[in-house]
């Protein structure tokens, strides 16, 4: 079972977040890449997370998945371990 | 065909504003039909322009034309022509101006293919500052451009001559070829990907378009485990041919998306989001969600939401089906006063008059739920469902969204069967559908007071608890669990059904107060869509069942019943022999004589062959099964869940060893078996309405028979084992 918080990791040990889960509510990143079989990426992307987007980490849900994330001015909820495919810039 | 008319469509990502845009456009004439072969709503609606009448089509929302399944090709054969599909002259793309990007990214595919576009720029409103200005985004995009606001109706009429314009040139350039409309892409592929275009456009079938486009798309949808039909054979070898990477690891085509999709990308955010000046304004929706998706709050105000859907399924539709249960009964006695007694007046009666009664019954909790659900949806509410519940109903395989659909089923399986439309996903609606009518309905309330009242003593448990009570509450968390277990195993055992690794993202659009006048709309859609599909079914069930326990009309003991009636002392004398009559023609009739043909079946679960027609009769619907049950004892039909006679003729009967036929343990297997039965005509039509065929009502009869006959032989012959009887 993952983090219960978003965010609990990277709080926890200091470093840069390396995938979207790990972004620390409020946090705004920059998509590197995105991971994951063939369609379910090709449907993250094509929801606009190319490489060099901004995107930040609204909400968790109350259960603590899924999130809400911001990006292109709209807002997403995307489940934490899709996020987790999601690598940040750092 | 030229006397057709021409076809618009209107298309665009989920929440951008079609639905309302749509009925700003049309008023109220939408005709409601599925897409071949997949319950996805086709509306389609008159809309008169100067001059002449066009039929404008809703394609329904989505993000991209690349497609996995069926549900998601869907919108690329409706813009295309494709399968049947009539291929619309022009489309119109909702696009909401708060954020475009995404939007304008289905209309770039489109272009790509060379169609006809127009670009509707929605909740203009909303989005002040932060919408593209109308003219600039027209010039970058090549293509009209129009503000609309459709809840407030403004920008209609300009939207309208847009359209007309726009089907005159489609006229013009139908007559004089060189207009023809040219693919537009935006950015250049790759050698690689150009040789490959090359290669897949050779082996595409000759009712597709010859377009790289569509080569593209193929490319794009077609790859290991997708569930599109019509791809031909040809086509999937051109696009298996594609190399793997060197560098393991990667699907061979994630390339293609990665230059395809980065590529539209970089022109939206060169072209348009350049034209927008900063996001749109959120605070208001922030400051609700702050309490509506708060841990503590905001599932306080989900359960209050939750509860009063449920109160309103359960209790305040009951007036209305109680007059409408008494209306079509006033109705029946004055056709029989009309009428001579006979063959006529039964079928009339019991058959079409019933019948017709048991259509329009369900249409008062179909309205209500159909209300709510369409305050939720239009609020923007109804993603947050999806999105606090995601976490639990996930662990079940199924989709947030269908907690709605699964809270109504408490109240009735038909129109929750008809709320899992709400979910895009064929799969999703599938496995809702396909357990949804194991909770506890409204009409099962009335077959298990009427056991545990008169088999289980009244007592209380620790001198507090009452032993009913607690039974009911049993009943309840069994079907809820059994629910919840049957998702869980059909999303692993059954292949259609099967959790399919597709990203759950889904949007959360800002709260906007919904138009009654949609969501009206929408219920009516719906209702009659119900009336006109189902209901037909629902009303041929019940003249079938009707003649089943009607037929043969005579009894070899009819002479004697009706001496002794004629012999009768006192009005009451001659009721009991009429009582007497009607039990011996309903056990000599073929559902009586299915009855005792399946007792050997259903011996084993406790059950004799007068239970065995009481369960034929159910499934009219189940709290028949009490009247039947009346009918077998010869206590009469009138009797219900709260009979004394009843109670007592089920106390009193007994097998020909002399035990008694109901006991506890048969009267919790009996139980057991109405939760876990699909003792429902109704849901069985309602679900081969809804999925287009006899397949999966068939698999949902069978495999609900099935468990229930296995639980409640466990459980009978269980409890004997342990000295229960």
């Amino acid at each position: 079972m993952q983090g219960f918080r978003a965010g609990a990791k990277a709080k926890g040990n200091g470093t840069a977040p390396h995938t979207l889960d790990e972004l620390g509510r409020g946090a705004e990143a920059v998509v590197e890449s995105v991971g994951g079989e063939r369609p379910f990426r090709r449907r993250l992307m094509e929801m606009g997370l190319v490489p060099g987007t901004a995107v930040s980490l609204v909400n968790v849900a109350p259960l603590g998945d899924p999130l809400e994330i911001e990006l292109r001015s709209g807002r997403l909820s995307i489940r934490r371990y899709e996020a987790a495919l999601v690598s940040l810039r750092r | 065909m030229t006397s057709r008319r021409p076809l618009v469509a209107l298309a665009g990502n989920p929440n951008s504003g079609k639905t309302t845009l749509f009925n700003a456009l049309t008023g109220s004439r939408a005709k409601v039909g599925n897409y071949p072969g997949i319950t996805v709503d086709r509306r389609v609606a008159r809309l008169e322009l100067a001059g002449r009448a066009v039929d404008l089509v809703d394609i329904p929302g989505t993000y991209s034309l690349a497609a996995r399944s069926v549900d998601e090709q869907i919108a690329v054969e409706a813009m295309l022509g494709l399968q049947g599909v009539e291929r619309p002259e022009l489309i119109v793309f909702c696009v909401d101006a708060g954020q475009p990007v995404r939007g304008l990214y289905l209309v770039l595919q489109a272009q790509e293919f060379g169609l006809r576009v127009a670009v509707a720029l929605t909740m203009i409103d909303e989005a002040k500052r932060a919408a593209p200005p109308a003219r600039a985004l027209s010039a970058a995009l090549g293509c009209p451009v129009v503000e609309v606001d459709g809840r407030r109706r403004r920008g209609i009429a300009e939207l309208r001559a847009m359209i007309g314009q726009k089907l005159a040139e489609a006229d013009a350039a139908a007559s004089d070829p060189r207009a023809a409309s040219v693919p537009g892409w935006r950015w250049q592929p790759s050698a690689e990907l150009a040789r490959h275009l090359e290669r897949v456009r050779a082996a595409l079938p000759a009712e597709w378009p010859d377009l790289p486009a569509m080569a593209l798309w193929a490319l794009m949808s077609v790859g290991n485990g997708d569930e599109l039909r019509g791809v031909p054979e040809a086509v999937r070898r051109a696009v298996a041919a594609v190399p793997p990477p060197e560098a393991g690891g990667r699907a061979a085509g994630a390339w293609i998306d990665d230059e395809v999709v980065t590529a539209r990308y970089a022109w939206l955010d060169r072209e348009v989001a350049a034209l927008c000046e900063g996001a749109p304004d959120r605070s208001f929706t922030e400051r609700i969600d702050r309490i509506l998706l708060h841990r503590v709050a905001g599932f306080a105000v989900f359960l209050a939401i939750m509860f009063v859907v449920f109160q309103s399924l359960f209790t305040w539709s009951d007036p209305a089906i109680s007059l409408i249960e008494s209306g079509f009964a006033w109705l029946g006695d004055r056709t029989r006063e009309l009428l001579p007694a006979g063959l006529m007046a039964d079928f009339l009666v019991s058959g079409v008059i019933a019948g017709f009664g048991s259509v329009v019954v369900f249409l008062p909790q179909i309205l209500l739920l159909f209300f709510f659900i369409g305050l939720m949806e239009d609020s923007g509410y109804m993603a947050r469902v999806a999105y606090l519940m995601d976490r639990i109903m996930k662990s079940m395989n199924l989709h947030g969204r269908a907690f709605v659909p699964m809270l109504s089923g408490f109240a009735c399986a038909v129109p929750a069967i008809l709320a899992t439309r709400t979910m895009e996903r064929q799969r999703d609606r599938l496995l809702t559908m396909m357990v949804v009518p194991l909770m506890t309905c409204s009409a099962r309330l009335p077959v298990y007071t009427l056991i545990i009242a008169a088999l289980f003593p009244a007592g209380h448990v620790f001198g507090i608890l009452p032993v009913q009570g607690l039974m009911m509450i049993a009943m309840y968390l069994f079907s809820v669990v059994t629910a919840l277990a049957a998702a869980w195993v059909l999303s692993r055992r059954v292949r259609p059904l099967r959790a399919v690794r597709l990203p759950f993202v889904i949007e959360l659009p800002p709260y906007r107060l919904p138009r009654l006048t949609d969501v009206v709309r929408m219920m009516w859609e719906r209702t009659s869509f119900f009336l006109r599909e189902a209901g037909t079914v629902i009303l041929a069930c019940t003249i079938a069942l009707w003649a089943l326990l009607s037929f043969p009309r005579q009894t070899e003991r009819d002479g004697e019943f009706q001496s002794r009636i004629a012999a009768a002392a006192t009005p009451e004398a001659a009721a009991a022999v009429e009582g007497e009559r009607d039990g011996e023609r309903l056990r000599q009739s073929y559902g009586g004589r299915l009855g005792q043909a399946i007792e050997p079946a259903i011996a084993p679960l406790g059950f004799d062959w007068k239970i065995g027609v009481g369960i034929i009769g159910a499934f009219a619907a189940r709290e028949v099964f009490i009247s039947t049950l009346g009918v077998v004892y010869s206590a009469g039909g009138e009797v219900d869940e709260t009979s004394d006679t009843l109670r007592q003729h089920i106390r009193a009967e007994v097998r020909e060893d002399g035990r008694p036929v109901y006991t506890p343990l048969s009267g919790l297997s009996l139980m057991i078996f109405f939760a876990l039965a699909c003792q429902c005509m109704s849901t069985l039509a309602v679900v081969k309405r809804e999925t287009g065929g006899y397949r999966w009502p068939l698999f949902l009869f069978s495999y609900m028979t099935a468990l229930a006959w296995l639980v409640s032989f466990a459980v009978y012959q269980g409890g004997r084992l342990f000295g229960f009887d």
